[in-house]
């Protein structure tokens, strides 16, 4: 029988031989020919960790940290390790109920599953910090972890600092998907502009990761790795002395100082009212303090020093000056006899002085500051003959104020600043239909009209006069630690820019020397300073403000500029005060506390108690307290007709007592979104038909 | 080469040896690199028990010693008990039921305190021996549709009462048994029907039926006009041609949809559409319930799809030469699931790459091919018979587990010979090939 089928094993082996010859191609096509399968198994395994370097601190002028890194504990859970725990105890240390407990353990294992580490509760305060350390040992599953946080030690300069935060989808499109979701990005200020240098260079750790997403250990024992390299830290020009002098005396106001060494363009200081503590905004409660500046009708997250806009006044006359002098129709001994008033035109414009020769001279004229004599230039100047015609005579003046930094973005380096305003012609023609001559803006001769100028353009402004006829792009950064391509970005504040070139030392002493008599014997007497001559001018501005749709005149601006020493400047200061009155009732004070700090280092004891003084006057003008009722009563209706939810709304219902008035203090500090406390009514109001009980 | 005796060591074929000996290593390293943790002492936790590999190494040493018992003992043993052990094994089957632990889903085990024995696995050797001894008898003759029927019933029984375990991956290897009986003159036209029937089933669930049906209509009306001369002068072709077809269109469109939603469990049928690479929707709530609890249960190919996905991930990833002993990622990671056990192959793939794959399957080959000639040279039947039930449950074995971790077979829970770990299989197969080399090394004694 074994012969008989003999042939058959021959059938088998064939079998056999096929089988492993499918087997064979198969590995042959999975191992060599099909490439993807490597990529798969890394992707599975390898788990990309990016290792964010320690961003770069920033230092002041005297080397003192203003900007720092710290660290901070999230508290963070991994859902499968919790066993055994005295839930009560640790809610009570967190402040959460049990309910809310239940709530964010079940979010975590949701969200990561339950064998990795979710976070639980994010930047702890450090008393919560400090509590949960010492008993972290009770909660198995619950671990800290540390994050690194941007710390301002001296809670200062929050405007110009900015913040961190994470990216948003905007950013991310734009930056080519450099950033990932989760990162933290400068959102503002110097973080902001300075991104790219204070970031430093990400690291990435290839971690090894289970079936399970645990992580298992380094892959290819860390051969791919990078290290991340520390931001650079980044030196400034700021004093952040004179910079808390600068917030404190800035307290309960509307307005911004702007304080800049005009011999480099870099800014010494710069403070906007109202303002808030930068740190606010790093720990836990971030989210709600932002909330609440954000909802402030008075614009606490508003930087004034580069966005507010006002007219410059009298203090705009020095520049006058300057213009007519280097367009050569005026000499320092031009006169103007101003009898009380300008009649050039039809429409008077009045003087505060009269007759007298009190504008006998170009110095005479600043030290008064003649209205009359400045219109009468400004009208010299457009209406100059050689310029044919006051459209190109305008153009020019423009020429003249768009080089000065008035009109067009300086380019500091913060972002969002604002342009001012210095109209075009096209403006006038439009306005005016084509039909204007130089009566028709006359009063920009006086720093009015359209003209509109940031408190940093004004501080600039001085530093030209002050430098004699340049300035460099008013700036923070002095230079970084280290040296990288990235530095170019400084490149633009190293060009020197000559505005003024044909203007004699004689005509400049002129013009200086007027200033310096508004300081000894003119109206900003308030500023003098022993032992150091002070230049300065101030300002009054008129400031409308539509209020309920109204144009409502309110109380004056207070401006005020200044430099100081007359010979070799080391600070020029702007400083604006809304609603303030004369321009050296308020805004002239604190220039001067300003200098003093910064160039004597200290301030005599007499003159911190005026810092007390103006640290306490509250000059919030009085339509705030009104506005910030109405959006809060209408957003607490809103909120009311949402959700049902009386209890926000209840203080809004008694018409009677709520009348806001000037007397409220506008900031509360305890209050959460809704600012004021007008007395609430009894709670039978709102049973009555909702619509007609919320008007 | 040898010190032994040569009166024990004479004719045992040494080839065989070896290659048992190196597969054997080759499964303990891939068990070491499989479940090798970070930090372990390697020396102390091969001598610990506690770990896998060493566990494995001390059944290789069980096995070394039963082989050495084997190869002791009288060839005329085995011939003479081939059907008491035969009786014994589906006994130790039938035990199972009263006395099994249900593990990882199976109810084939009976746990001797921390041992786990698997009859099934065991049962191979007894059907090898027990049909050998059938179709070994004078008096059998294997031309008869009885007798064919008998050798059969020898093999399918235990297949049977292995399904009633639900270890339908052991239970599949009982029909390899029929390869042997194919040689020994079973018709091939069952093997055909069998293969032609297998093709069919899988066309059924990748094709649309009306599509297949037109399919098989058309390949019947060109076989008829092919051979309209033929059936002009026999009438029966044609209708041997209608009744083919109608076979193949019933099967088609009333028998796999009957099986598919009457006969099998919803899970199977999705695993089994998992293996051709179709999604499975299960027709009512109750099935995609059902499907969901026995994923969960059954541990044993559970989730096929991933798990297939996961091991074609590790054996694709180690390109040419792999990655190293302990540095593949799938298997060291727990990945690829059942890594020690069913998809042991991944380990090495992925660990020794193309490389590795082409040396391990060639040693598999030589074995399979020593083994065919090994049996061609027997002068007794029963040595014959024997030496091709083992080679046809080896291939069976070694073609569905590679098949399968490669994607080309569904996940059928069954070992690779001698690698995969595991006692009572490690031991079976030691059983099952040397009882072969103790058979060829008597192959020069009297026929019988």
């Amino acid at each position: 029988m074994s012969v008989f089928n003999q042939s058959r094993s021959n059938i088998i082996r064939l079998i056999f031989i096929g089988i492993f010859f499918i087997i064979v191609v198969q590995l042959f096509n999975l191992q060599i020919i099909s490439g993807k399968y490597q990529k798969l198994a890394r992707d599975n395994a390898v788990y990309p960790k990016r290792i964010y370097p320690n961003r770069g601190i920033i230092f002041d002028r005297k080397n003192k940290a203003i900007l720092n890194n710290t660290i901070m504990y999230d508290l963070t859970v991994t859902p499968s390790q919790v066993k055994n725990i005295d839930t009560l105890e640790l809610c009570s240390l967190l402040n959460i109920d049990t309910a809310e407990f239940r709530k964010r353990i079940l979010d975590a294992r949701f969200k990561n599953g339950p064998v990795r580490p979710s976070v639980f509760e994010d930047l702890l305060p450090p008393y919560m910090q400090a509590k949960l350390e010492e008993n972290i040992y009770k909660f198995p599953g619950f671990t800290l972890i540390e994050r690194p946080v941007r710390v301002y030690p001296f809670n200062a300069a929050a405007h110009i600092m900015g913040y961190v935060g994470e990216v948003d989808s905007n950013i991310l499109r734009k930056s080519n998907f450099f950033y990932q979701l989760g990162d933290y990005v400068g959102r503002s200020g110097l973080e902001q502009y300075y991104e790219r240098i204070l970031m430093g260079q990400r690291g990435m750790q290839f971690l090894i990761k289970d079936n399970k997403n645990r992580i298992q250990g380094p892959y290819q024992k860390g051969e791919d790795d990078t290290l991340a390299i520390a931001g650079r830290n980044m030196r400034t020009y700021l004093d952040i002395e004179v910079q808390q002098l600068a917030e404190k005396l800035m307290t309960n106001k509307v307005g911004a100082v702007v304080a800049i060494e005009p011999l480099t363009g870099g800014i010494i200081a710069m403070s906007s009212g109202p303002n808030y503590n930068p740190n606010d905004l790093t720990g836990s409660e971030k989210q709600k303090n932002y909330a609440n500046l954000q909802l402030d009708v008075a614009g606490p997250l508003l930087n004034r020093a580069v966005n507010g806009r006002y007219p410059p006044g009298s203090t705009f006359k020095p520049l006058g000056a300057l213009v007519a002098l280097d367009e050569g129709v005026i000499t320092p001994s031009y006169g103007f006899p101003c009898g009380g008033a300008y009649h050039g035109c039809n429409r008077p414009v009045r003087c505060t002085h009269a007759g007298g020769g009190h504008a006998a001279n170009l110095r005479l004229s600043i030290a008064n500051s003649c209205n009359a004599y400045y219109s009468h230039v400004y009208r010299l100047t457009v209406d100059n003959p050689n310029m044919g015609g006051v459209e190109k005579g305008y153009e020019r003046w423009k020429d003249y104020m768009n080089a000065f930094g008035l009109g067009n973005r300086l380019g500091l380096d913060i972002p969002s600043e604002n342009k001012g305003n210095i109209p075009d012609t096209n403006v006038y023609n439009r306005v005016y239909r084509n039909s204007w001559n130089s009566c028709t803006n006359l009063t920009l001769g006086i720093g009015q009209d359209m003209m509109l100028a940031t408190p940093l353009q004004l501080a600039n402004a001085m530093c030209i006069i002050a430098n004699k006829g340049y300035y460099y792009i008013p700036h923070f950064a002095a230079k970084f630690d280290g040296s990288s391509p990235d530095d170019s970005l400084l490149n633009k504040f190293r060009v020197k820019h000559e505005v003024l070139t044909k203007i004699s030392d004689t005509a400049f002493n002129a013009v200086i020397g007027g200033m310096q008599d508004v300081v000894d014997i003119g109206t900003a007497r308030v500023a003098r300073i022993p032992g150091i001559a002070v230049c300065a001018k101030t300002g009054t501005a008129e400031n409308y403000r539509m209020i309920e749709g109204k144009r409502t005149k309110l109380k004056d601006n207070s401006v005020f500029v200044c430099f100081a020493p007359r010979d070799n400047p080391r600070i020029a200061v702007a400083v604006v005060v809304e609603n303030a009155g004369f321009g050296a009732t308020w805004a002239g004070p604190i220039a001067a506390l300003l200098m003093e700090k910064f160039l004597n280092d200290t301030l005599r004891p007499e003159r911190v108690k005026e810092v007390e003084r103006i640290a306490k006057a509250n000059l919030m003008p009085a339509f705030l307290v009104r506005e910030q009722y109405r959006e809060d009563s209408i957003r607490a209706f809103k909120w009311f007709k949402l959700t049902r939810d009386t209890s926000v709304i209840q203080k809004y219902l008694g018409r009677s007592n709520s009348k806001p008035d000037s007397t409220g203090i506008p900031k509360n500090e305890k209050g959460p979104v809704i600012k004021n406390n007008p007395i609430s009514k009894p709670k039978q109001t709102i049973k009555t038909k909702q619509g007609s009980a919320i008007t | 080469m040898n010190q032994r005796n040569p009166a024990i060591s004479k004719g045992i074929d040494w080839l065989l040896v070896w290659l048992y000996i190196a597969l054997a290593a080759i499964g303990i390293i891939s068990i070491f690199a499989a479940s090798y943790r970070e930090g372990d002492e390697i020396v102390e936790s091969f001598l610990s028990l506690k770990t896998d590999y060493s566990r494995q190494l001390l059944y290789f040493v069980i096995a070394a010693v039963l082989a050495t018992f084997i190869v002791l003992t009288d060839s005329k043993f085995f011939t003479a008990t081939a059907n008491l052990w035969y009786a014994f094994g589906i006994l130790l089957l039938l035990l199972v039921f009263p006395f099994h632990t249900s593990v990882k889903g199976t109810n084939s085990i009976i746990r001797f305190g921390s041992f786990n024995f698997q009859p099934a696995e065991l049962c191979k050797v007894f059907v090898s021996l027990a049909l050998a001894k059938y179709l070994s008898r004078i008096e059998t003759d294997f031309r008869k549709t009885r007798s064919q029927l008998i050798a059969s019933a020898i093999a399918v029984i235990p297949a049977i009462l292995t399904i009633m375990q639900s270890e339908t991956g052991l239970a599949l290897v009982y029909f390899s048994f029929f390869l042997v009986m194919f040689r020994e003159g079973l018709p091939a036209i069952i093997l055909i029907v069998g293969f032609s029937l297998a093709v069919l089933v899988v066309a059924t669930l990748l094709i649309e039926p009306n599509i297949l049906a037109i399919i098989l209509t058309a390949a019947a009306l060109l076989t008829i006009y092919f051979l309209r001369k033929q059936i002009k002068r026999k009438r029966e072709y044609l209708i041997y041609i209608i009744m083919i077809w109608a076979v193949c269109v019933g099967v088609q469109r009333f028998a796999v949809p009957f099986m598919f939603n009457e006969v099998f469990q919803p899970y199977q049928v999705k695993r089994i559409y998992d293996t051709i690479g179709k999604d499975y929707i299960p027709k009512t709530q109750a099935d995609a319930i059902q499907i969901e609890q026995k994923t969960k249960v059954k541990k044993k190919g559970d989730e096929s799809n991933y798990n297939v996905k996961q091991s074609k991930i590790a054996i694709g990833s180690g390109r040419f030469i792999g990655k190293g002993l302990l540095s593949g990622t799938q298997t060291r990671y727990d990945f690829v699931p059942e890594q020690r056990t069913d998809f042991i192959f991944c380990t090495i793939g992925e660990g020794f790459g193309f490389v590795g794959s082409i040396i391990l399957m060639s040693i598999y080959f030589i074995l399979l091919m020593r083994i065919v000639t090994i049996a061609e040279r027997q002068r007794s039947v029963f040595s014959r018979c024997y030496a091709y039930g083992v080679a046809c449950v080896l291939f069976f074995h070694i073609a569905i587990n590679v098949c399968m971790t490669i994607g080309l077979a569904p996940v059928i829970g069954i070992p690779l010979p001698f690698i995969s770990y595991g006692g009572t299989s490690l031991l079976s197969f030691t059983i099952l090939l040397f009882i072969l080399i103790r058979l060829d090394a008597d192959r020069q004694m009297v026929l019988r």
